[in-house]
C-alpha cells in the first residue's frame, strides 16, 4: 500500500507564497523584484517576511517601473541569474510590452542560442473582485501571439506549485498568470514535496462522453460546477483546465472532441482574438468531420473593460449558471 | 622620409604606443569594414548596412578600457568599433555582413548584431535603450554575486535618452548604485531628427545630476580621452561606487543606414564643415606628429587592414546561407512544435 506523502491544504495565494519561498530557499540565483514585494510583502501579501529572511539584495522593492522591472530582469537572467519579476496586476504590464515580446521572448532566437533568458513573470490578473477598469483585465490573448513565450494559467493550489516550479526551472521566459478571484477562493491539498507539472499539459478535471468543455482559470472552476450540476441531469460534459494556453494542450483538446463530438470553450478574456479562437481554428482544422454540433464560445463580451459598479461587473462576468444552460444546450443540440 | 617633430607631451593615461596603435588599427577596421557594407550593399550583394563613421574614436578608446574576458558589453547597433576592439574578427563582420548561416545570430539579425559569451557581448535588439535595462540586470547580478572588478559597459545614441526605459534604468542603476558605465555616442542625430527636436539641453551627461550619479562630458573625436574618461568611469564602477553617464560628443558622418538619405535632411555644408574634424585622419596625424607611428609604418597599417577585410570578405562570401530549416530552431529550448 502506498502511503500518502505529506500533505498541506492551502489556497491559490498560499500555494503561490509557499513557492515562491521554496525557490528562494533551493537556489540562490533566484531574486524577486517588483513594485510592493519587499517591505509590504506583495500587495495579497505573497512576499510578507521574505525581505527579512532573504535580504533586500534579492526582494527587490522596485521603483514603479514596469518597462524596466522586465528589462532589468531579462539582463538578470542573461547573465546567470533567476529572476522572477513581478507585475503588481495584469493591467499594469502594458509598459512592459516591449521587454516581454521585444526582448525576453526573442533572447534565445535572435543570438541562434548563444544568450537565453530563464525568467518568471507573474502577475495576478481577472475580474469579479471589484478591481474595475485597471484591476480585473484578462492579458493571455495579448501575449499568446508571440512565439517564444510561455503562458501558463493555473487553477488550483497544486497546479500553482507544480506550474510555478516548472515555470522557475524552464530555460526560456514563462508568464505565469494567476487569477487574483481565485487567490482565496480556491483550497486544496498540495503535496508537499518538490515536484514539476509539464507546462503544456491539460488536466481532465471530469470525464464525460456528450460535450468537451475547455477552459481555464476562474472559469475552469466554474465550469467544473455547471458541468456537475448536469450530471443530475443524466448529462455527461467532460471539463479540460488547459493550465498552460501557450504551449497549448492540443492532443488533449482532440483527444476529448473525438469522443464527444461537441466543443464549447468557455474564457473570461473577451471573445474577439481570444484563446478560444485558436481553439477553434484549431479544431476546425484537425477534427471538422468530427463534429456534430458548431463550435461554441462563451467569452465575456467585447468591451473595453468590465465596470466598476455591481451591475456592470456581473454583466460582464459568466455565471456558473449561464455556463450550465449553454452546456445544456450544447448536449441536446 | 618622414621626419618626426619635436615629441608634445600629452596626457596619455598609461596607454603604451602599442596601444596607441592598436587604437589606430582599431579605428582604421571599423572605417573600412562600414565602407565595405555600403559597397557591397550598392553592389547589391547585401541588402542592407547601417554607419559609424564619426564613432570610431570613442569606441576604439571605450573598447580600450574594456576588460576582456571580465566585463560585459551592451552596445547598440552602431558600435561596430566597439565590437572590433573587444576583439571580434573583421570575418565576423563579414559573416554578419553577408548574413550567413556562422553569423552570431545565425544569419537571422541586421549587421552588427552580435552576441557572444566569450568575448561578454550581450545578444541586442535594434529596439532603441531596450537594451539599457539589460546592462543595468546584468550589472545588478555582478554586485548580488560580489564580484568586485566587473563592471558593465552600455552604450546608446543621443536618441535613446529620450525613451523610458533608458530613463528607468539608468535610475535603477543609480538606486543601487550599479557597476555599469553608461557611454552616450551623442552623434547630434536621432536618423533624420537633430538633438534641438529630441531634447531642450545640449549636454546630456548634465542629465546624470537628476539622477544622483556623476556625468561626464569627453570629445568623442578624440580616442585617448574617451579612453581615459571611459577608464575612470569603468574603475569606479568596478571598486563598488556606482554608475557613471559618460558623454562623447562625436558625429554621424554618413547617413543613417543604407536606407536613409541623409540629403533629404541636412545640408551638404553642415557634414563638409563637421568632416574637417574626421577623428581618424586626425588621430594618423597625431600619432605621426609624436613619433609613436612613421607614415611607413601608417602606409603598412592600412594595407594590413585592408587586406584583411579583403580576406575575410572573400572568405565570408563563400560561407553558406542558414538553411531554410534553420528558421525553426531556437525558438526556445528543445524542438520546434506549431503550437509551443
Amino acid at each position: 500500500m502506498a502511503v500518502a506523502s505529506p500533505s498541506k491544504v492551502m489556497t491559490n495565494v498560499e500555494a503561490v507564497r509557499s513557492t515562491l519561498y521554496d525557490a528562494l530557499k533551493r537556489d540562490d540565483k533566484a531574486v524577486i523584484l517588483g513594485e510592493d514585494v519587499g517591505n509590504r510583502g506583495n500587495v495579497f501579501l505573497i512576499t510578507k517576511g521574505f525581505i527579512e529572511e532573504f535580504g533586500p539584495e534579492r526582494i527587490i522593492d522596485t521603483p514603479i517601473a514596469e518597462a524596466s522591472i522586465v528589462g532589468i530582469a531579462v539582463g538578470m537572467a542573461m547573465e546567470g541569474l533567476r529572476p522572477i519579476a513581478e507585475i503588481q496586476f495584469a493591467d499594469f504590464i502594458y509598459p512592459a510590452f516591449n521587454q516581454i515580446v521585444g526582448e525576453a521572448a526573442k533572447t534565445r532566437y535572435r543570438s541562434n542560442g548563444e544568450y537565453t533568458c530563464p525568467m518568471v513573470i507573474r502577475t495576478p490578473y481577472g475580474g469579479g473582485v471589484r478591481g474595475a477598469l485597471s484591476h480585473s483585465v484578462s492579458v493571455e490573448a495579448l501575449f499568446y501571439h508571440v512565439p517564444g513565450l510561455k503562458i501558463v494559467v493555473p487553477s488550483t493550489p497544486r497546479d500553482i506549485k507544480g506550474l510555478l516550479n516548472a515555470a522557475i526551472e524552464d530555460p526560456d521566459p514563462v508568464l505565469f498568470l494567476e487569477h487574483k478571484r481565485t487567490y482565496r477562493l480556491i483550497k486544496d491539498d498540495v503535496p508537499d514535496e518538490y515536484f514539476t507539472i509539464p507546462i503544456g499539459k491539460a488536466n481532465i478535471t471530469q470525464e464525460g462522453t456528450q460535450l468537451t468543455v475547455v477552459s481555464y482559470g476562474l472559469y475552469a472552476h466554474q465550469s467544473l460546477e455547471a458541468a456537475r450540476k448536469l450530471q443530475d441531469e443524466n448529462l455527461s460534459v467532460e471539463v479540460i483546465d488547459l493550465r498552460s494556453v501557450r504551449p497549448m494542450d492540443r492532443n488533449a483538446i482532440l483527444d476529448s472532441v473525438r469522443k464527444t463530438h461537441k466543443l464549447l470553450i468557455i474564457h473570461e478574456d473577451n471573445k474577439f482574438g481570444g484563446v478560444g479562437a485558436e481553439i477553434s481554428a484549431m479544431v476546425a482544422e484537425e477534427a471538422l468531420f468530427e463534429l456534430d454540433a458548431p463550435i461554441r464560445r462563451l467569452c465575456c463580451p467585447d468591451v473595453p473593460a468590465m465596470g466598476y459598479a455591481l451591475p456592470l461587473e456581473e454583466e460582464y462576468m459568466i455565471s456558473t449558471d449561464r455556463m450550465a444552460e449553454e452546456m445544456r444546450a450544447m448536449v441536446r443540440f | 622620409m618622414y621626419a618626426p617633430r619635436v615629441v608634445t607631451h600629452f596626457e596619455r593615461f598609461g596607454l603604451s604606443d602599442e596601444q596607441l596603435r592598436g587604437m589606430l588599427h582599431t579605428m582604421l577596421m571599423q572605417r573600412t569594414l562600414e565602407n565595405r557594407g555600403f559597397q557591397l550593399n550598392r553592389q547589391g550583394k547585401i541588402p542592407f548596412a547601417s554607419a559609424s563613421e564619426g564613432h570610431e574614436a570613442v569606441q576604439a578608446g571605450a573598447a580600450m578600457a574594456f576588460e576582456r574576458g571580465r566585463d560585459i558589453l551592451v552596445p547598440y547597433y552602431r558600435d561596430l568599433g566597439l565590437d572590433l576592439g573587444i576583439g571580434l574578427t573583421p570575418y565576423e563582420v563579414l559573416l554578419s555582413l553577408f548574413a550567413r548561416a556562422a553569423d552570431h545570430s545565425g544569419g537571422r539579425q541586421f549587421p552588427h548584431h552580435y552576441a557572444s559569451k566569450k568575448l561578454g557581448r550581450f545578444t541586442i535588439s535594434s529596439i532603441i535603450a531596450a537594451q539599457t535595462a539589460h546592462a543595468v540586470g546584468a550589472a545588478y547580478a555582478i554586485k548580488l554575486r560580489e564580484e568586485r572588478g566587473r563592471a558593465v559597459l552600455t552604450t546608446f545614441g543621443d536618441g535613446a535618452t529620450s525613451e523610458g526605459e533608458w530613463h528607468e534604468a539608468v535610475n535603477f542603476a543609480a538606486i543601487h548604485k550599479l557597476p555599469v558605465v553608461l557611454l552616450c555616442e551623442n552623434n547630434e542625430w536621432a536618423i533624420s531628427t537633430p538633438q534641438s527636436k529630441q531634447m531642450a539641453v545640449r549636454d546630456i551627461y548634465k542629465k546624470a545630476a537628476g539622477y544622483g550619479i556623476p556625468g561626464a562630458l569627453v570629445d568623442g573625436f578624440d580616442p585617448i580621452a574617451c579612453y581615459g574618461a571611459v577608464r575612470a568611469a569603468m574603475q569606479r564602477a568596478r571598486s563598488g561606487d556606482g554608475p557613471t553617464l559618460v558623454e562623447a560628443k562625436c558625429y554621424r558622418f554618413l547617413s543613417h543606414t543604407t536606407d536613409d538619405d541623409d540629403r533629404t535632411y541636412r545640408t551638404r555644408e553642415e557634414v563638409e564643415e563637421r568632416r574637417k574634424d574626421d577623428p581618424v585622419p586626425k588621430f594618423e596625424r597625431f600619432l605621426l606628429e609624436n613619433a609613436i607611428l612613421s607614415s611607413a609604418d601608417l602606409e603598412d597599417l592600412r594595407a594590413q587592414v585592408l587586406a584583411e577585410a579583403n580576406d575575410a570578405t572573400d572568405r565570408a562570401e563563400l560561407m553558406p546561407y542558414p538553411l531554410p530549416s534553420d528558421l525553426y530552431a531556437q525558438v526556445h529550448a528543445g524542438p520546434w512544435e506549431p503550437w509551443q
